[in-house]
């Protein structure tokens, strides 16, 4: 060691002292362990809704995906009509959300001036936060007799011959149909501000490219606009079907909670979230308590293929 | 005769294509047009149908009892109040801390799986965490904790807590990725430790959006109903201030309400829901307005 060291050593303080290592040590623990509690509660709700459907998986095994009994006095029980009634809801919100989700995109990114876009924007965004039970509040009251004395006749004269859409001349206030209005309501939100923000990301020379070769503005955002994030939008429309999934309250206020299931949507029907947030409650023998929390694990499973599924499609087009 | 003179009328197949162009820009207002009406619609409907029930009363008095008129939401406005500062005392530390952590310390790997996580977990259907809080909290008893056995605001809070988490977290992350990277590496250049760092200089320039997030995740927690079900939905009709015990709560009375025949009990919950939305829509829109601005501030 020699003495040119030595005074540097000395001139410089100890960059890490005592408190220093310490504090260091502190926040990464603490931090480390706030994660580990996060990533703890996922396992562990995986891990109570399979331990509590266990009992269920046992006696019905994978029958239970496709029997169409749901019979509690009788102790036996069967998925098929739920997840049926499941997916028709969630898809058909869908198929009704996601046009006008991307339209409301485009409006809001190529189409409205700065002022209208930010005020517009902030609106779209307000109903997202309107509270689910609220809107299946006004879904009871407004909308399904909205629906039943004016939309589905109208919808069952026009499409009728399609059995989907056959309609048998009753009133019928809760059916699938309002339960898809519902949901489409619920998920516009969401996915057209993801699809404003995706839009708005294309560059502008691209765009302006488009529009100096001559594209009308529509050709321009056929050819160019979405074309260039084909996957998210694809991903956005997939959030919202996740969100129509597994939304229970708004659902079982409009949807009529009944099965088996009808072929038309302008008829009572359900879903394994509107029959859980209705059932669970009121489950008297544990089978039936079981075969619920079989129900929660489907959708659990449902959900979470939906979401790694949009997570897949945005990494595929990203790369 | 003179030649006709020079149009700049598109004609035929131009026309045809600017045509279809028009249409499609009439599609896009329309729609917009749309969920703006639909929007209009539902406050409206709210309002004009919750109005009448609002009054010095519906803010202070308990619910009527069983055929009578009047009656009031005092207990559901306290009961909310309580479990909305139970989930943010749970969900506020555990999810800034897990966003400190992926976004300030960990490997890369690692981060991308916790935000991973947290995305599923926000994907998670509310009912099934109301399941999980059930099954957790009320079906078992957890004698370390000591609260089982029986709905209480915390089990509720807790519940609502894990549908807060990833909203949070999430937010917490976006604004920490906003923090300029010369702020941080100015620090350690003064010779300023990792921890003192991210207490003095990471934290309070990204402090306006954390809160920002909380609210809004705060305003998504008040109204969500379906946690609670199971959780904490068995509860008095006076004002109860114990978070030990079952609470009654603005969501959960306007679904118990809506599901009624009492037209009374109607009107109370169109006053409930007007109260919940008036509230949820002022808060989000104020946490925006405070997000933009703090986002400005960070020059993005």
């Amino acid at each position: 060691m020699n003495a040119g060291s030595l005074t540097a050593r000395a001139a410089l303080p100890r960059s890490r002292g005592l408190g220093d290592r310490l504090g260091d040590r502190l926040l990464h623990g603490l931090t480390a362990l706030a994660t580990l509690l996060a990533l703890l509660v996922v396992a562990a709700i995986v891990w109570r809704v399979a331990d509590g459907a266990w009992p269920a998986i046992r006696l019905f095994k994978l029958g239970f995906l496709w029997h169409d009994v749901w019979n509690a006095p009788l102790d036996r029980f069967g998925a098929r009509d739920l997840i049926v009634g499941t997916l028709v809801t969630s898809f058909g919100a869908m198929l009704l959300s996601a046009p006008l989700s991307i339209a409301i995109g485009l409006f809001l990114s190529e189409l409205a001036p700065p002022a209208i876009r930010t005020s517009v924007g902030t609106l779209i965004d307000m109903l997202a936060a309107v509270p689910s039970v609220v809107v299946g509040l006004w879904g009871i009251y407004v909308l399904a007799p909205f629906d039943a004395r004016h939309v589905q006749p109208l919808l069952g004269s026009i499409l009728g011959w399609i059995p989907v859409f056959a309609h048998g001349g009753d009133h019928v206030e809760s059916t699938v149909f309002t339960a898809m209005v519902v949901l489409t309501i619920m998920t516009v939100p969401i996915t057209s501000s993801i699809c404003r923000e995706l839009f708005l990301g294309v560059p502008s020379e691209l765009e302006q490219g488009a529009i100096a070769l001559g594209a009308t503005r529509w050709e321009m955002v056929r050819t160019v606009v979405v074309p260039s994030v084909r996957g998210g939008v694809v991903a956005a429309v997939i959030l919202g079907l996740g969100r129509s999934l597994g939304e229970a309250i708004a659902v079982t206020q409009v949807i009529g909670n009944f099965i088996p299931l009808r072929a038309s949507i302008f008829e009572p029907g359900d879903t394994i979230a509107s029959r859980l947030a209705n059932q669970y409650q009121g489950a008297v023998s544990s089978t039936q308590i079981a075969a619920l929390v079989y129900l929660a694990l489907i959708l659990l499973a449902i959900t979470f293929v939906t979401n790694l599924a949009a997570r897949r499609v945005v990494e595929r087009f990203e790369r | 005769m003179t030649p006709a003179p020079l149009s700049l009328e598109a004609t035929g197949r131009t026309r045809r294509r600017l045509l279809v162009s028009r249409a499609a820009e009439a599609a896009a207002v329309g729609a917009a047009a749309v969920a703006l009406g639909a929007l209009g619609v539902l406050i409206w409907s709210v309002g004009s149908r919750g109005a009448g029930a609002l009054g010095w009363s519906f803010f202070t008095k308990g619910p009527a009892l069983f055929g009578q008129a009047g009656g009031g939401i005092a207990p559901a406005l306290v009961g909310t109040l309580l479990l909305v500062g139970v989930a943010t005392a749970f969900a506020l530390p555990v999810g800034v801390l897990t966003a400190l952590y992926a976004n300030e310390l960990a490997p890369r790997r690692v981060a991308r799986q916790v935000r991973l996580w947290l995305d599923v977990l926000n994907g998670f259907p509310s009912i099934v965490i109301g399941i999980f809080v059930f099954a957790l909290c009320v079906q078992t008893s957890l004698p370390v904790i000591g609260w089982g056995r029986h709905q209480s605001a915390i089990a509720g809070g807790f519940a609502l807590s894990i549908i807060m988490l990833p909203l949070v977290s999430r937010a917490t992350m976006e604004v920490l990725s906003l923090v300029p990277h010369d702020l941080r590496e100015a620090s350690y250049a003064l010779g300023v430790s990792r921890w003192q760092t991210v207490v003095r200089v990471v934290v309070p320039a990204s402090l306006g959006g954390i809160l920002t997030g909380t609210t809004l995740a705060v305003a998504r927690a008040a109204g969500e109903t379906a946690p609670l079900l199971f959780t904490c939905a068995l509860a008095g009709q006076a004002v109860d201030w114990n978070p030990t015990h079952s609470v009654q709560s603005i969501p959960l009375t306007i679904f118990q309400y809506s599901e009624s025949a009492d037209s009374n009990l109607h009107r109370q919950a169109w006053g409930a829901a007007f109260v919940l939305i008036v509230a949820v829509l002022l808060t989000s829109l104020g946490a925006r307005l405070l997000l933009d601005r703090s986002r400005r501030k960070l020059g993005t």
